[in-house]
């Protein structure tokens, strides 16, 4: 196992509101370790909408989802931020006091944090991959029914079945050909989203005999006990086929859901983090709930709000991470303490 | 005002009076339609407006764009009449539009 990572902050979510809390919490000389189950930063910006554009970021009469996301990184970047993609977190132990809070941080992949301060900027929760409303798909999950492979020795010599149109459905059938038995895609339409490379390459094999597409839909699941043998597919033509396979792995996006936050022993209410406005601190002293996970009177689920919580947040994590020092005000115009952070001066 | 009906999974029906210029999605959600969930406010993000617009619609309605349509690729039981209902706007030529919303949004 790796060693323990000891930190000032532990960042659970690198959305645009965790990336900023980066920015400020820096500019007070708290260092942060930013944890994220996807494989890049900028949560709903960059995963949801990075084409689209944004038109009420202050000061940006418009900028794309991805486009703020690359901005902010580039804001953020003075600070050294570190980042652990591809991990979520599950646990958070406190191991300090009230007073001196510390946080034991342990994420899916076994890495353990400790944190004199968590920001929980973990949006709608955690990306996750859509589950397909299949009757009984949850008994072959895990077993025959995979969202993503870790080993792909483990799929030499199966039938596997790609359910999807978009990169992953593509990325995985060209990764996997080689080693399957055989590889059936199956798409509801004969029009794939994916990068027009991966769809030629994909169009090779099935030309070479190589790999089968079916058009339609996997509409039911057959075998015993988790292992799967047939998929029932409806095609095009609204007849049903048994495709015979061993492994299915469906691609229809990416959902959030709140995942573990619930386990971690702070206040929820429907799914949210209530917290006061003047700090932004949960019940639990130390842990503070930034962006759309949190919820007080009047709260918008809006970027702007977010940027302006990990602001007041940081001045109260100040507090825990150096309990000696005193805050003053200053500005990024014009004080140089500042600018030195920041590398200008 | 345009009148639309939704039909939902377990047979209720409801018709209701459409604002001209919002989009179906907008009306089904002011009117706590149940069956559309709508995560992304309308986006074409997230697929969870899914409807089955009536067989005698389906041509009556200007095509789904390329955005819609690789959105729909996310949604479960994807049907000849299945569109995003926060891409269909609401124009006086769609009176007495039917959907259907599906079982599960995924
Ligand atoms: C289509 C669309 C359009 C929008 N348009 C606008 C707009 O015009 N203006 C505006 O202000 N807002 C807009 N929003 C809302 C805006 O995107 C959100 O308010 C913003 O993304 C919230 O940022 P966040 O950092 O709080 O959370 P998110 O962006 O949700 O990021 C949270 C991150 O935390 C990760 N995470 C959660 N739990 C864990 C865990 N346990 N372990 C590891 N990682 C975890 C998630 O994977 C995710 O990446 C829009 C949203 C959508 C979907
Ligand atoms: S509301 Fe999200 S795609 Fe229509």
């Amino acid at each position: 196992m790796s060693e323990v990572i000891k930190t000032d902050a532990v960042i659970v979510g690198a959305g645009p509101v965790g990336l900023f809390a980066v920015f400020e919490l820096g500019l007070l000389d708290i260092k942060c370790h930013l944890i994220d189950i996807l494989g890049k930063p900028g949560g709903q910006c960059a995963e949801l909408y990075p084409e689209k554009p944004i038109y009420d970021i202050p000061g940006f009469p418009m900028v794309t989802g991805q486009g703020l996301v690359d901005n902010l990184m580039q804001q953020i970047e003075p600070f050294g931020p570190q980042f652990h993609f591809n991990e979520m977190v599950e646990s958070v132990e406190p191991i300090g006091t009230p007073e001196a809070p510390l946080f034991r941080i342990t994420t899916d992949a076994g890495q353990v944090f400790e944190a004199k301060v968590l920001i929980i900027a973990a949006g709608g929760g955690s990306f996750q991959p859509k589950k397909p409303p299949i009757a009984g798909i949850d008994d072959y999950e895990g077993k025959s029914i995979h969202y993503a492979v870790r080993k792909m020795e483990a799929m030499r010599g199966k039938r596997i079945l790609i359910v999807g149109g978009g990169d992953s459905a593509l990325d995985w059938t060209l990764n996997l050909q080689p080693v399957a038995e055989r590889i059936i895609l199956v798409h509801r339409r004969d029009d794939f989203r994916a990068a027009p490379h991966s769809v030629n390459g994909m169009r090779d094999l099935v030309a070479a005999g190589k790999m089968d597409l079916m058009i339609g839909q996997v509409m039911g699941l057959k075998g015993a006990d988790g292992v799967l043998t047939h998929a029932v597919v409806r095609g095009a033509d609204n007849v049903t086929h048994d495709v015979a396979a061993d492994v299915m792995m469906p691609f229809f996006g990416l959902t959030m859901k709140l995942g573990p936050i619930a386990q971690w022993g702070i206040h929820l209410n429907e799914n949210l983090i209530p917290v006061g406005t003047e700090t932004f601190e949960t019940n639990v002293p130390g842990i503070f709930a930034v962006g759309d996970i949190n919820t007080y009177p009047g709260k918008l689920k809006l970027i702007l709000s977010g940027f302006h919580e990990v602001a007041l947040a940081a001045q109260k994590a100040h507090r825990y991470v150096y309990p000696d020092k005193k805050l003053t005000f200053q500005y990024t115009t014009s004080s140089t303490n500042l600018q030195k952070k920041l590398g200008v001066a | 005002m345009p009148n639309i009906t939704f039909n939902d999974s377990t047979g209720k029906s409801q018709t209701i009076d459409a604002e001209i210029g919002s989009t179906v999605m907008e009306t089904a959600i002011r009117n706590n339609i149940p069956g559309i969930d709508a995560e992304c406010g309308g986006a074409c993000a997230c697929a969870t407006c899914h409807v089955y617009v009536d067989d005698a619609w389906i041509a009556k309605l200007p095509k789904p764009e390329q955005m819609e349509e690789d959105m729909l690729d996310f949604a479960y039981d994807v049907r000849p009449g299945s569109r995003l209902s926060c891409q269909i706007k609401v124009t006086a030529d769609l009176d007495g539009l039917v959907v259907s919303t599906p079982e599960k949004q995924g």
